[in-house]
């Protein structure tokens, strides 16, 4: 099947994207840029490396613009899947939805109104399993965003190890945030994994941080060979 | 071991990730081992060596089950504890004289147990997942356990340890998956012969 992966270029589309190229064919990521911090759907810290990500897995990638509203952003979504299928000829959507119902079933709507496949390949996933199968993979993920008690501003530019899963295990355990980070407690960016033929190399980087809720800009960065 | 049947169109889908993988997790996490199998490779068995079974649901525009029905005729005599979600309780019921057509649902949706039951519970009223464009009518004899005589959102085998849910059970409302293990791993098990 020919698929389309909605792509934040985090943790979780970029997963999505891996479990979906090992079965069917993804012609095209769809990235949706919401100039919303605050958006309800789509993930807005190191939006613009997804172009650098999609150069190194070699796919084309569709930019979408979104004021980032509620339902808005919902039919810039759609647009978007419509641009994707009549550009690429993609017969389904697979988004890195793990637990979010809301999340989910929005994305299922639209899929349906577009007669096209909605997959959802992390769908359910045990979120301290999924955090120590992206290291055995070889994933490379560094927090880009905090956006809740207790993460501090020393998370911001780390790159996820054994260490760091098992840090968040605890705080999970201890504050009730999502150890993957899904509820929106942590942003991440994917700067290698298995699909990439080259790997991102982040140059320049500032951070915007206050009251446990924290952005690492990145300014510069660009494919280097690993 | 509980039998989780993938009844997805391919064998080895992407969307096996979606329907039974966390069907299998919540089975293994209630101490269980968890067998899969695609329902084309379905066998009689493998079903009456399993102490239970579960239908998996598939993709909303994926129907593919439905090819498979002619040959699944043997499964109606199973008396292994049978969980059907979604497209699994579509083919229990289609298997059992129930009519299968167009209910398309997505989203969480309340749902009324109109019966005390060793699955669903007591009576009462619930949210629950919806994700499905087709759905089935209640089987001739079998007790309707939520919806209505057309629209059979659960139901149950009047006398076999035989269920199906049109919801999905699996998120948001797991005990589900592992009340029904509880009752697998306390049953019998017996299966009958091919009719």
């Amino acid at each position: 099947m020919r698929l389309g992966v909605l792509f934040s270029g985090g943790k979780d589309s970029v997963f999505a994207c891996h479990r979906a190229a090992a079965h069917d064919d993804v012609a095209c990521l769809i990235t949706l840029r919401s100039s919303n911090p605050e958006s309800y759907m789509f993930h807005t810290p190191a939006i613009d490396l997804t172009a650098l990500q999609a150069e190194s897995m070699g796919i084309p990638l569709i930019v979408q613009p979104t004021a980032g509203e509620k339902e808005a952003e919902l039919e810039d979504m759609k647009q978007a899947i419509e641009r994707a299928r009549d550009e690429h000829g993609i017969e389904g959507v697979v988004t890195g939805a793990i637990a979010s119902v809301y999340q989910a079933t929005r994305v299922q709507r639209i899929c349906r109104e577009l007669d096209i496949w909605c997959v959802n390949p992390l769908w359910q996933i045990d979120q301290l399993d999924y955090m120590h199968l992206l290291l055995a993979e070889g994933f490379e993920v560094m927090v880009t965003g905090v956006f809740a008690y207790p993460l501090t501003e020393e998370w911001l530019g780390r790159t996820i190890g054994t260490a760091e899963v098992t840090e968040l295990a605890t705080l999970a355990e201890r504050y009730k945030i999502n150890p993957s980070g899904e509820g929106g407690e942590l942003e991440t960016l994917v700067t290698d994994c298995p699909l990439f033929t080259r790997r991102i190399r982040i140059d320049k980087t500032s951070v915007e941080y206050a009251d446990h809720s924290g952005t690492l800009h990145i300014e510069e960065a660009r494919l280097v060979d690993r | 071991m509980i039998l989780i049947v993938d009844l997805c169109g391919e064998r080895g889908s992407l969307s096996r990730f979606e329907f039974v993988h966390p069907v299998s997790a919540i089975v293994g996490g209630a101490g269980e081992m968890a067998g899969t199998v695609h329902l084309s490779d379905l066998s009689l068995a493998a079903c009456r060596a399993a102490d239970g079974i579960v239908l998996c649901g598939t993709a909303i525009k994926d129907h593919a089950w439905q090819g498979l029905l002619g040959e699944l005729d043997w499964l109606r005599n199973v008396r292994t504890p049978v969980l059907g979600i979604c497209a699994g309780s579509q083919l229990i019921a289609a298997l059992h004289g129930g009519k299968v057509t167009p209910w398309p649902v997505i989203g969480m949706q309340q749902t009324t147990v109109l019966e005390d039951d060793e699955v669903l519970g007591k009576e009462r009223s619930f949210e629950a997942y919806h994700l499905h464009n087709l759905g089935p009518s209640l089987p001739p004899g079998f007790r309707l356990l939520a919806g209505t005589e057309d629209r059979a959102e659960a139901f149950r085998h009047p006398e076999r340890q035989l269920w199906g849910v049109l919801f999905h059970p699996e998120v948001r409302n797991e005990w589900i998956v592992k009340d029904f293990v509880g009752i697998c791993r306390n049953g019998s098990g017996a299966v009958v012969g091919k009719t």
